[in-house]
């Protein structure tokens, strides 16, 4: 793993472009290019799901129930990664497992993301009882473990994709809102901030026009963490029965109706949604990994 | 130190008071509660009944304030589904998960330091590159299926170990009946160690990585420099100057670590069939018994929020650099 950090990140050849350097470091430290590739495949089969499965996710087939991997149906259609208790395709499930795993990864991130970099602005620049009342809620959060938060809230709110993406997105907020505050803490005293401030800038343009694009690259990297965890905890929601309804194929859901037939050793229901979930989440760590040693290396204390 | 524990008193009742005003407020999240408690075909009257019966036809904040009151009290609310205090119901099986999470917090923190410290000692060796390869990998496998793949493997493949049930240590205990918990603990420990490696794997793979990185960094101070150039051997340099300061660190996540572990036991003990709160909770979301839900994640919260508290306490014992950062802030 990337574990060196700087390496590769002094640059040889004069005048090299950003996105060219990232390439290469990328190569250089090998891993990341394997994460990509996962990702790019899981994207695929999030997008073109619908083209590239062989099978409607959600049609049964009872005369070819708990088929191995690579049986033949009498039509000659391959089940390639079997079919589970109700005779539905495995593969084809497991590419639309891949939409709902991703769609509520990015989109969690997206909103934590915002409202802990908006919370984080606040408190930076303007200290004093507001920076005082975001805290104390931040504090409030973490001390309580979060998926007991959102199994309470889930239970009462139901299941469904935008009730998920809220309560894993507003999960995550503190950790955007506690870097971009000290991110803005010494932005604030920055020559020119104090700058914009002297030409008039309104407010609201200093904090979003002058802080915030200089405070974003490191939260690439907590994004990437980030969304590697909230898909860990949307299998894990799934998988209780909490996440999206049950005719939506999941992964955490998969696994979770995988249980059933575990003693009778059906053991490719159990293994590929897992696979699947690994790699992702993998992928998004390595990912993390890499951006942190690209961008600055002292960042890894931080995260 | 006097007004830092104060004031680290204070913070924990205001968290505490957090805790339960998100627990009611959960509850009120979808509208009106009462639909919770009664069921699908329930008659108007008998909304109107229940509503009357629960209170939910009060200001929101007297309901608030009676809640509080109610869980001073130690009530919290009836079980819909087992028709008994929902409190005793999770007290019953808070042992069970206490023995789980404990297990998977030793093989957590008991693996992770010397596999931290082999790789960072070793570092950019292969030691160093297989350590972090795994613990990467460690922290990317959900726990549940980590679950459902040792009982494939380890449960039915190879058949060495149980892949449900629980054995009974802490409650023969604390009914003072020594002689029933000492001989079951061999078989408490067989029936933990499959959902323990499945709890305790995220936590190991991260400590691992968190002992690595916190040692390395102290392998750069000045101080290791002084103590090798005088001549210390190795050993003594690393057990004496740099673990005491590296281990520092470990101590903040312990108290956090413990409610992440609780997280993956409510998620884990369903996998095993294991009759602790997590099972609890997991019946209970499926027939909706809000109260028993309500009830295990107070309990938990709480658990969590006090286990913090003393963790920082002892913290501040060990590192006074803390207490004085803090009167700064």
């Amino acid at each position: 793993m990337s574990d060196r950090p700087g390496e590769g990140s002094v640059s040889t050849v004069p005048r090299e472009s950003e996105l060219r350097r990232a390439a290469r470091f990328m190569v250089e430290a090998r891993w990341p290019v394997f994460a990509v590739i996962c990702l790019l495949v899981a994207a695929v089969a999030a997008a073109f799901g619908p083209w590239l499965a062989p099978f409607d996710p959600s049609r049964q087939n009872l005369v070819l129930r708990l088929a191995a991997p690579l049986s033949t149906g009498p039509d000659g259609s391959v089940f390639l990664l079997g079919s589970d208790a109700l005779g539905r395709d495995v593969f084809s499930r497991l590419l639309y497992g891949a939409r709902v795993s991703l769609l509520v990864g990015i989109a969690a991130i997206a909103v934590g993301g915002s409202i802990g970099v908006v919370a984080g602005l606040l408190s930076g620049y303007f200290g004093g009882w507001v920076d005082d009342l975001i805290m104390r809620l931040a504090d409030i959060q973490l001390a309580f473990p979060f998926i007991l938060l959102a199994i309470m809230f889930l239970v009462v709110l139901g299941s469904g994709v935008w009730n998920l993406i809220l309560i894993l997105g507003v999960g995550q907020w503190v950790t955007y809102a506690r870097i971009v505050r000290a991110d803005t803490l010494s932005l604030r005293e920055k020559e020119f901030v104090e700058a914009a401030q002297a030409m008039g800038d309104s407010t609201t343009s200093i904090i979003f026009r002058t802080i915030l694009p200089n405070i974003l690259a490191p939260l690439t990297v907590i994004a990437s963490f980030n969304v590697a965890s909230v898909i860990l905890s949307e299998a894990a929601l799934s998988f209780l029965g909490l996440g999206v309804p049950p005719s939506v194929p999941t992964w955490g859901s998969m696994l979770a109706e995988s249980r059933d037939t575990l003693i009778a050793n059906k053991w490719w229901l159990a293994v590929f949604p897992g696979v699947a979930i690994m790699l992702t989440v993998l992928s998004f760590n390595i990912l993390g990994d890499w951006l942190r040693d690209f961008l600055d290396p002292r960042l890894r204390e931080r995260t | 130190m006097g007004s830092y524990i104060l004031r680290r008193l204070l913070q924990s009742v205001v968290v505490i008071v957090g805790v339960t005003l998100v627990s009611f407020l959960a509850l009120q999240a979808g509208g009106d509660p009462t639909y919770l408690f009664v069921s699908e075909r329930a008659s108007l009257e008998e909304i109107e009944t229940t509503r009357r019966a629960l209170g939910f036809d009060r200001p929101l904040h007297v309901q608030y304030l009676t809640f509080v009151g109610d869980l001073t009290r130690g009530d919290f609310g009836q079980s819909l589904s087992y028709r008994q205090p929902a409190m005793d119901i999770v007290l019953e099986a808070l042992p069970a998960t206490i023995e789980l999470t404990l297990f998977s917090m030793v093989i957590a923190l008991l693996l992770a330091i010397p596999l931290g410290i082999l790789a960072a000692i070793h570092r950019g060796t292969a030691w160093d590159g297989s350590i972090t390869t795994f613990s990467m990998l460690g922290q990317s496998i959900p726990n549940f299926w980590m679950g459902i793949m040792m009982i494939l493997v380890f449960g039915l493949y190879l058949r060495w170990f149980p892949i449900s049930g629980h054995v009974p240590f802490i409650a023969p205990m604390m009914n003072g009946e020594f002689g029933v918990a000492l001989s079951n603990l061999p078989r408490t420990l067989l029936h933990l160690i499959l959902p323990g490696i499945a709890v305790g794997t995220y936590s190991l793979a991260r400590n691992t990585r968190l002992i690595r990185s916190s040692l390395l960094e102290v392998l750069e101070q000045d101080y290791i420099r002084t103590a090798r150039s005088k001549g210390l051997p190795e050993m003594r340099v690393l057990i004496h100057h740099a673990l005491r300061n590296a281990w520092l660190p470990v101590v903040t996540i312990i108290g956090l670590e413990f409610g992440f572990l609780l997280g993956g036991v409510v998620v884990v003990e369903t996998v095993f069939s294991y009759p602790g709160i997590g099972r609890l909770l997991f019946a209970a979301i499926n027939q909706r018994d809000i109260p028993l839900v309500q009830a295990g994640v107070i309990l938990l919260a709480g658990i969590f929020v006090l286990l913090n508290l003393v963790v920082d306490l002892v913290y501040v014992r060990l590192d006074p650099r803390v207490k004085l950062a803090e009167g700064r802030a």
